[in-house]
């Protein structure tokens, strides 16, 4: 990570705060240095502030009191940015789009959540869409077939559909086959996976058949909560397909960890 | 079951509890006026684009659409036309001769008699009926849907009973979007300053049918198992 | 299978999953009613503005709904309709009684009516020796079955071509029709012929109605069978039994739903037949009912308004939230044991039945948006599940368990001092555990999660310590350079 540059055009930094999300802190690390990669690659400087949670668990449970107080240290954490890019659709749709909806009876926490959310944005959607990042410039390279599942909030909150597809295009020798149903939920859900296990477990299984039908042998995402979930069941059904973040891909760090749910000590 | 349950003035309960719901009370007449206006001008929403266009276009529209409804169309050169192309349909597909005609003045001075193969009677729809020829109030070409109004000269039933729907409706008759029709029928049935609606006002398109059983689609579910639309082009005709 | 019960969702969903016939049911759901939508829609280029028109319309009509309601009554009561105001299923149910009995109704048929099922008027008249005769075949099926409805446009979606064949062949050998048809073509056929004279026989035939018209005082069906049509027009009298909110303005406003009912529901340009209704038959005309009442029924609607579960009343009914949503997909209608299922059912039900009996409801949901995306007047299906949600723990009935976990996750996620440390040491253990494989099979506190799937095991740092040491050496680099 020794490329921290400058903005070449106007000399001042661009100052993107990373929200690795906690997923990403606790299971995947890998990802969120992928997105670091990524984002300085755009030419931005990135920082990581001390984090922990956006507070969607407590929101989408009904505690509006704890997702508030979770909010208010996410926006003070972050605001400070010019930018805040996290590796997921769902906390970032979380910030982007529900923060100014938990503030809508407070005024002041109403405005600062509205402009943290101006400035939030999905990873691919930040490099295609707000650094208009040529794609040619990735060095990333996939010698195999991939297929992309739209996870939901991403897709449907904050519109992340062809940035990733975009950016991968250029990824040399990857190709890209679309499964059926890319759009469904894969049953993860955040904490709906664990309270309505079975649920989760029978939605996720019509999201691998899915998978399995397109032939290809890595299948990505932007979100870690579902690319766990789908890796778990594919493992579960004993699988070969590989399941990997999509900015591991793009960041051209696959070599640095195995796929989600595989050995550590087989690999490297 | 709340306290209210019985009483009388249902009515009231519930206007009443709408209004506590909205915050205010009832409306001002100031208020009632613009509301009224909406109503009373009955403007059209949005009309689809395929809902527009040349009426030769319209016509071609209305009968292709009806066909993706599983219609069957024939194009007649004129009205005298309509009795040999009906029994010429019930014969090409090997259906019942005995027809049951719409009570309907111009549908009835055609010259059925003409067609020996038709045995011919009018009314409404029996049990036992199970070919009816109608005419229409109009075709509506952005789906290739028939209106027809009930009246003395329409029973209603003579469109649901019967196994075989046959309906007469000249070229003229076929308008592009729902809103003409609405349109044309305020114009029909005016009364003072307002019109008075049918008691029915039939929508068809196509035939009946029905996806309950394993979601496949069968026809003739409860109304007609077919319904085939002699089209009368009587563009030039027209005076 | 029994009416379940929406209290017991889960208990529910095990038994559906498990059930191959309703599962095969499903698939064909899942594989017709969304690329058929989808297709309908991409025909007409207007379909979002329209769907937008809709919306508009809905919410004008909710602002203004005791001016329309009014204005429908004194419009119905013209041309020779009666209107019942009914303010809950009790009165609805007894409005009905009254009619039938004023012509000493022995049957009535039933075209499909969602608000039937939510008064659950059947039973009610059998109790009252009244034999209703359900005659849509989906609601037939059904009937004959002793079910309630599992979808709110196919009530029998749930069954197999084959259940369905074995339930013909029980209930009709009793007339005659001894041979198992398996051929849904004949098995139309056979249920066609049997209800055909049930039209001809009932009394009194009732519909429900997908609009009302204030402009005109009538009421609109949209139905493919024509069963609808039948049961409205033989018998004498003809009851349309429906809800407050299916009232709009104009003939004009009602064809801007009924361009995008049909897509959103079957993927059909137009159902079959719509049907406007207005008073009962004109002088001279030879057919149609003597008598037309509306059964105008609130239960709990009026509360909705003003609030924010008042977006909740522009529903259509079309069903397309339930087609596309995935827990309906794998559970089915029976597994929320409420009349009204699906997203829309999950947050329509706990505001008629009360949240508490209700609260699985509006829980089971990913909140993946896909209803909300394809219901066609924009109701916000998920930020209303997620405010059911919110009252339920408001009001405690969130299990012990659950509001500890939270509690506890809210204590670090607000702590990132503590946060961190014990975070490292979490990841470090789970590492540990599931490095050799990669994952890990079972774990005692996540059998939620590993019944079905394995567990993909952390790398083993947390991100931000490993994003720490790095800039640590970077900084070493930097001044040791």
């Amino acid at each position: 990570m020794a490329n921290e540059t400058s903005n070449g055009s106007s000399g001042a930094p661009t100052n993107v705060g990373l929200f690795a999300t906690c997923l990403v802190d606790l299971f995947r690390p890998t990802v969120g240095f992928a997105a670091a990669h990524l984002i300085e690659g755009a030419g931005c400087r990135v920082h990581v502030p001390e984090q922990t949670c956006c507070g969607q668990p407590a929101y989408n449970s009904g505690d509006r009191r704890h997702a508030q107080q979770i909010a208010r240290q996410v926006i003070e954490t972050f605001e400070g940015y010019d930018y805040v890019v996290l590796p997921s659709g769902s906390c970032g749709g979380m910030i982007a789009v529900h923060y100014p909806d938990l503030f809508a009876d407070d005024p002041e926490w109403n405005r600062r959540a509205r402009a943290l959310s101006a400035k939030t944005f999905e990873l691919t959607a930040f490099l295609a869409d707000v650094m208009k990042l040529d794609a040619a410039g990735l060095d990333a390279e996939y010698d195999g077939t991939a297929t992309y599942h739209d996870a939901c909030a991403g897709l449907r909150e904050l519109g992340v559909k062809e940035q990733p597809r975009e950016l991968l295009a250029a990824v040399e020798d990857l190709e890209l086959a679309e499964m059926a149903d890319t759009d469904a939920c894969c049953g993860f859900g955040g904490t709906f996976c664990v309270k309505y296990g079975e649920i989760s477990t029978d939605i996720v299984a019509r999201k691998t058949a899915n998978v399995v039908k397109t032939g290809a042998d890595l299948l990505l995402a932007g979100d870690l909560g579902c690319l766990m979930n789908i890796a778990g069941r594919l493992k579960r059904e004993g699988s070969s397909v590989q399941v990997r973040h999509v900015a591991e891909v793009l960041a051209g760090m696959t070599e640095e960890t195995p796929p989600i749910g595989e050995s550590f000590e087989d690999g490297s | 079951m709340s306290a209210h349950a019985k009483t009388a003035s249902g009515r009231e309960n519930i206007l009443g509890a709408i209004r506590r719901s909205l915050g205010r009370p009832a409306l001002s007449t100031d208020a009632k006026r613009d509301l009224n206006e909406h109503i009373t001008k009955h403007r059209a929403n949005l009309v689809p684009a395929r809902g527009k266009g040349e009426h030769g276009e319209l016509v071609e529209r209305f009968k292709e659409m009806a066909e993706a409804a599983a219609c069957t169309v024939a194009v007649v050169d004129g009205e005298t036309a309509v009795p040999g192309a009906v029994a010429d349909y019930l014969r090409a597909n090997n259906l019942p001769t005995q027809v049951t005609l719409a009570p309907d003045e111009w549908l009835s001075g055609l010259d059925w008699d003409g067609q020996s193969l038709l045995d011919t009677k009018s009314g409404a729809a029996g049990i036992d009926d199970l070919v009816s020829v109608t005419p229409a109030f109009a075709g509506v070409a952005e789906t290739g849907t028939l209106v027809a109004l009930s009246g003395a000269a329409h029973p209603t039933t003579l469109n649901f009973v019967p196994d075989y729907h046959v309906v007469a409706l000249r070229a003229s008759q076929v308008v592009g979007a729902y809103e003409e029709v609405w349109a044309r029928l305020r114009k029909a049935n005016k009364q003072g300053r307002g019109f008075t609606m049918p008691r029915n006002v039939n929508m068809i398109t196509g035939p009946s049918r029905t996806a309950d059983i394993a979601l496949t689609i069968e026809l003739g579910a409860h109304g007609p198992r077919s319904l085939h639309i002699v089209l009368i082009d009587d563009q030039a005709g027209e005076d | 299978m029994e009416f379940m019960k929406p209290g017991a969702f889960k208990e529910n969903a095990n038994v559906a999953m498990a059930d191959e016939n309703l599962r095969s049911a499903m698939t064909m759901l899942n594989g017709g009613m969304i690329p058929n939508r989808q297709g309908a829609v991409d025909r007409l280029p207007e379909f979002e503005k329209l769907s937008q028109r809709g919306r508009e319309l809905k919410d004008h009509v909710l602002a203004h709904l005791d001016f329309y309601l009014e204005k429908f009554e004194r419009h119905c009561k013209a041309s020779g309709g009666h209107v019942h105001w009914c303010s809950t299923p009790e009165d609805a149910r007894q409005a009905v009684l009254k009619i039938c009995r004023s012509v000493n109704a022995k049957s009535v048929t039933k075209g499909k009516s969602m608000i039937a099922e939510e008064i659950h008027l059947n039973a009610f008249l059998e109790q009252h020796d009244i034999k209703p005769v359900e005659t849509d075949l989906g609601e037939y099926i059904i009937q004959l079955a002793e079910e309630p409805p599992s979808h709110i446009i196919g009530p029998a979606i749930h069954k197999t071509k084959d259940q369905v064949s074995d339930l013909f062949l029980k209930h009709h050998a009793k007339l005659g029709r001894t041979e198992r048809q398996t051929e849904p073509q004949k098995m139309v056929n056979e249920a066609r012929e049997i209800l055909r004279r049930k039209y001809f026989e009932a009394e009194v035939g009732i519909t429900g109605a997908n609009y009302l018209i204030a402009e005109t005082g009538s009421s609109i069906i949209v139905t493919n069978e024509g069963n609808g049509d039948l049961t409205q027009t033989l018998p004498k009298i003809h009851i349309v039994v429906t809800s407050l909110e299916k009232v709009v303005p104009t003939l004009e406003d009602a064809t801007t739903f009924l361009r995008i009912l049909a897509r959103s529901a079957t993927g059909q340009e137009f159902s079959a037949y719509t049907t406007i209704s207005t008073g009962a038959r004109r002088e001279g005309d030879a057919d149609g009912p003597e008598e037309y009442h509306v059964i105008l029924l609130d239960n709990g609607r009026s509360a909705m308004l003003g609030g924010e579960l008042q977006d909740m009343l522009r529903c259509i009914r079309c069903g397309a939230c339930m087609n596309h949503c995935p827990v309906y997909q794998s559970v089915g209608g029976h597994t929320y044991g409420t009349v009204y299922v699906g997203p829309m059912g999950a947050v329509l039900s706990p505001a008629l039945l009360g949240v508490s009996g209700t609260r699985h409801l509006p829980c089971a949901s990913t909140l993946c948006g896909r209803c909300e995306q394809v219901c066609p007047v924009s109701i916000p299906l998920p930020r209303l599940l997620r405010q059911w949600r919110e009252r339920s723990f408001e009001a405690g009935d969130v299990p012990v368990a659950e509001r500890w976990g939270l509690s506890i996750w809210a204590f670090f996620a607000k702590r990132p001092w503590l946060y961190g440390p014990c975070a490292r040491l979490a990841m470090r253990g789970l590492a540990y555990l599931g490095r050799k494989q990669g994952r890990m099979r079972k774990l005692w506190f996540a059998g939620g999660w590993t019944r079905g799937r394995d567990l993909p095991a952390p790398e083993g740092q947390t991100f931000q310590e490993r994003w720490a040491r790095e800039k640590r050496k970077e900084q070493r680099k930097k001044v040791s350079g």
